[in-house]
């Protein structure tokens, strides 16, 4: 039998993507099903006592108003830090690429957050945001400003846990910018210019094309992870978990708490459900919305 | 002409001198921290008073450090491996192959980042008390072998370069695996080298799993070991601090080593040999 | 007897009591040849994530340490099973008030080695430099005392009276302490039924944040850091806390004046008296069945032993459950264990359903006052609701 050629080329596809394709079916499709599966039961460490329960998790679900709470938290994360990470990443990448001397030394500095192990970011900042001791507000004194109380207060508090994000996520936001930067071939920058472009419209028609497939990356991955917010958030309130009136709770927390402190595996599958289908409902419109094919 | 270019220098560098000491100011008081002795933390000042190194020998000599650090780096190096190979393949694959179901496939491996991984850990610790990976390497490594997270970057990436490239590889005679192999991942360099540095990272700094996984001193990975300095009364941050700081070390060397590979960028002058 | 059973116990990390569990697991082995512990401990803020994935895979502890008010919660979901009946005998004859605790629904659930209460700690510097001759005995006092102590320059507190730690031991000495103190009960014998909404309740919630917004003896979030009014007590910032005999170990390594501890002050002279205990205890999983059953007992006996807990009080420093030994006079004479020692008598234990939850529930009826000015018996009717939805959903 003849192969044509674009027979041949899906035969490689799948030769190619089945190790991967069968490691994501048994290693996280499979468990992924399993615990959305005990959203149907009570927990029980006994299988066999795991009773049916059938929707009564999801009724719970409905009138839960700590679960509306997480669930408006997590979306005003997502709103307040995607921006800020991507616009502050992309504008130091630019400064970066463009700074005179040290450009090792500043590419450390900004990486160094995101190595930081997370127990000492949450130490180091929850001391520098201190109402009474900390850094800051001792900087806002000298700006006239009265001290904040930042964490400990239901208002600043998210606000707070989200800078506290970007703030760490930066490093990668910069590394990742920086690589889809370094990746446009210097002959279209070269070519351009031969045609008299320079400085902004350099950036307008080649940069920012030619980016977008990071930027569609960074926007899906980024929300991806902040819908799933979770070790800042345990790190910075670590008695309050939450925050001081649930203000810092998110959905990935909320289920870490039912799940491993509350032994309440079936509403924690229930409340997995929900943010499964948040996380691939905003993912598709984003890649839909986003992605642009650029033709060069 | 060359005087508004030194301007914009010197702002340039002002801006990042501005922006780096909010960077850097949290990490180097990590650092300091890591010299006070345990009353000291008590005291609200930036430097020590008496600075010490008993942490650093408490941290090296009295706890598992080397043996979690050495756990760590085995764990994280054999997964970065991996995944530079098997995501790039299969990212590579979604860019450039055409085949039916494309963007099913797609969205279904994109599928596997939205199920949070608290939940998966008992169904994998299940399976893994079932197949005997229970406190073993294989049980640390298999999670994170091949990451969805890779697959996505490396398809971005792959997606941007022009077609006859691949067409003239082809048509020189090279095989579908060397056509990526030989042309694809040659011109994708700095994506592979954040990928590096993000799934090193990642691994080295990865809690949750590694904490079930593991029920022996021996086996545990560094996050794990770390957390053994907080207990019910109280935390020994100088502690925390001073193995923080060591641990940090190897994620940074990685990540001068890997940058260089960015910034070397990318040349397209025809095939490389 | 059986030959050659090997049985597992899992408790958290912390080096006394790893290396005193160890030296008991040596003298058990040689007292019992034929059983073998193995011996694995974990970090403390990730224990119970440990235990929630091991038992269900089969594959965890057949004896395993855990808090007193994760017992139902443990119970409900199958973590744990009963001890034989005959163990409660032993439970009530030779164990302090508050191990009643350890029993759900009519059955044992765990045996405990050592307990702990609260107390008052006090900067015995800070009170000689004010001219304030000892700790305070009542509440007024102890106000009186606060005020004294408080520090505020140009509208910042740079030393606060008293540690304000609503997630700390407050919502502890709220509800467990107060209430009782002003002639409440929190719950209903039987555990089901919330009670602190009524009138012992209202006043013991409006009394402690008074402290804050009337008597400006200390404010929340003082000093920064997870827990900040230990460590600020430490830091020589904070004259008095609140916390439990835990926290001497800390609070011994670190701080470099005169401290003391007191008995908690009282409504008036001779009046009421409360505290809160808890203690860990030792349970029974369902992994250990047919001859690891017998062998985990025995263990669990082992370690409860009076014995062993005149051993563990001189490792760990931590006091024993046993009644007999409370007794004695060396330590209710103690400077600094005598104080709890003393309220072991009448300390009571909470019987928690569903620990992180209900925490949260009287921490919230705190915080919505203190942060957001709400009134009090508002606050507190909300708290009220919440909480009796948490007991009648477990009670189901």
């Amino acid at each position: 039998m003849r192969l044509t050629l674009a027979w041949r080329e899906a035969l490689w596809a799948f030769v190619f993507l089945a190790i991967p394709l069968a490691f994501f079916l048994y290693f996280r499709i499979l468990p992924a099903f399993q615990a959305l599966w005990l959203s149907l039961y009570e927990w029980h460490a006994d299988p066999s006592q795991r009773r049916f329960v059938g929707l009564e998790h999801y009724a719970r679900l409905l009138e839960d108003p700590v679960l509306r709470r997480a669930l408006f938290n997590t979306l005003l994360y997502t709103l307040l830090g995607i921006p800020s990470q991507i616009a502050l990443g992309l504008v130091i990448a630019l400064l970066l690429q463009r700074v005179p001397f040290g450009r090792d030394f500043f590419r450390a500095i900004y990486f160094a957050p995101y190595v930081t192990p997370a127990v000492a970011v949450a130490w180091v900042w929850s001391w520098m945001l201190s109402p009474h001791f900390g850094l800051v507000n001792e900087l806002l004194a000298l700006l006239g400003i009265p001290p904040q109380p930042f964490l400990q207060s239901p208002s600043q508090a998210l606000p707070t846990v989200t800078w506290v994000v970007v703030w760490q996520n930066l490093g990668f936001q910069v590394v990742l910018f920086l690589a889809g930067l370094e990746s446009i071939p210097r002959q279209y920058y070269e070519a351009a210019r031969i045609d008299g472009a320079e400085g902004w419209r350099l950036f307008r028609h080649i940069t920012w094309p030619l980016l977008n497939p990071v930027l569609v990356f960074s926007v899906v991955i980024g929300t991806i992870g902040y819908l799933q917010l979770f070790t800042q958030v345990v790190n910075l309130n670590f008695t309050d978990q939450g925050g001081p009136l649930n203000s810092t709770l998110t959905l990935a927390l909320y289920i870490y708490q039912l799940a491993f402190l509350r032994f309440q595996l079936g509403y924690a599958a229930t409340v997995t459900v929900l943010l499964f289908a948040l996380i691939l409902l905003i993912t598709l419109v984003q890649l839909k919305l986003l992605t642009r094919r650029v033709e060069l | 002409m060359k005087a508004k270019n030194r301007l914009t220098g010197f702002l340039v560098l002002l801006l990042l001198l501005l922006g780096g000491s909010v960077m850097v100011l949290p990490f180097l008081w990590m650092v300091l921290t890591s010299f006070k002795p345990f009353p000291e933390l008590f005291e609200l000042r930036f430097l020590p008073r008496e600075p010490t190194l008993e942490n650093y020998r408490v941290v090296l000599g009295e706890t598992g450090f080397m043996r979690w650090f050495g756990n760590s780096l085995l764990v994280a190096s054999l997964t970065t491996l991996s995944v530079l190979f098997f995501d790039s393949l299969a990212g590579y694959t979604l860019a450039r192959l055409r085949f039916p179901g494309k963007n099913l496939v797609f969205i279904l491996i994109l599928s596997t980042l939205m199920v949070p991984t608290e939940m998966l850990v008992i169904p994998w610790y299940v399976m893994s008390a079932e197949k005997g990976w229970i406190n073993t390497y294989w049980g640390l490594l298999f999670p994170g072998f091949i990451t969805a997270f890779g697959v996505f970057l490396m398809r971005q990436f792959f997606e941007t370069l022009p077609q006859d490239l691949f067409d003239a590889g082809r048509m020189d005679g090279l095989s579908e695996f060397g056509v990526f192999w030989r042309i694809g991942l040659p011109l994708v360099r700095p994506a592979l080298a954040a990928l590096g540095i993000f799934t090193f990272l990642g691994n080295w700094n990865a809690f949750l799993w590694p904490l079930i996984v593991v029920q022996t001193p021996e086996m545990r990975t560094l996050p794990v070991g770390i957390a053994l300095f907080s207990g019910e009364a109280g935390t020994a941050w100088n502690l925390i601090m001073a193995a923080s700081s060591l641990a940090v070390l190897p994620v940074l060397l990685v990540f001068f080593f890997f940058q260089r590979q960015i910034i070397e960028g990318v040349v397209l002058t025809g095939v490389k040999g | 007897m059986a030959q050659g059973v090997t049985i597992t116990y899992w408790q958290y990390e912390f080096r006394s009591k790893v290396e005193a569990i160890n030296e008991l697991i040596r003298r058990f082995e040689a007292q019992n040849p034929g059983i073998k512990v193995v011996h694995q401990t974990f970090p403390y803020d990730a224990f119970q994530q440990k235990v929630a994935a091991a038992i269900p895979a089969g594959q965890g502890p057949d004896v395993v340490n855990l808090y007193y008010g994760w017992a139902p919660t443990w119970v409900k979901a199958g973590y744990l099973v009963p001890l034989p009946d005959d163990w409660m005998r032993r439970l009530d004859q030779d164990f302090v008030a508050m191990a009643q605790a350890a029993k759900v629904g009519g059955k044992l659930y765990g045996v405990p080695t050592a307990v702990r209460s609260l107390a008052l700690f006090y900067n015995k510097d800070l009170f000689r430099q004010a001219g304030i001759a000892g700790p305070p005995k009542t509440w007024e006092e102890f106000i009186a005392v606060g005020q004294k102590l408080t520090v505020k320059q140009g509208g910042r507190f740079t030393q606060i009276g008293y540690g304000i730690a609503p997630d700390g031991q407050d919502h502890h000495l709220v509800r467990e302490v107060l209430v009782r103190q002003f002639g409440g009960k929190p719950y209903s014998d039987d555990g089901k039924r919330v009670l602190y909404q009524g009138e012992a309740g209202l006043k013991a919630l409006s009394f402690y944040t008074d402290w804050v917004r009337k008597h400006e003896i200390g404010i929340p979030g003082f000093f920064p850091g997870n827990n900040g009014y230990r460590d600020g007590f430490i830091a020589g910032r904070i004259a008095m806390i609140i916390d439990g005999s835990f926290a001497i170990g800390t609070i011994q390594q670190g701080a470099r004046f005169n401290w003391g501890v007191a008995e908690l002050p009282l409504e008036r002279p001779g009046g009421r008296k409360a505290n809160f205990g808890s203690f860990w205890m030792h349970g029974l999983t369902p992994l250990a069945t047919g001859p690891k059953r017998e062998a985990a007992l025995r263990f669990l006996a082992f370690i409860t032993s009076e014995e062993t807990q005149r051993y563990w009080l001189e490792k760990v420093g931590e006091l024993p459950a046993s009644k007999n030994l409370i007794r004695d006079p060396k330590l209710s004479l103690h400077p600094i264990y005598g104080p709890f020692v003393l309220s072991l008598a009448y300390a009571k234990a909470t019987p928690f359903v569903d620990e992180a939850a209900q925490r949260k529930v009287m921490v919230d009826a705190i915080n919505r006052v203190l942060l957001q000015g709400m009134d009090p018996a508002q606050s507190l009717r909300l708290a009220a609701e919440e909480e009796q939805k948490i007991l009648d959903q477990f009670w189901r």
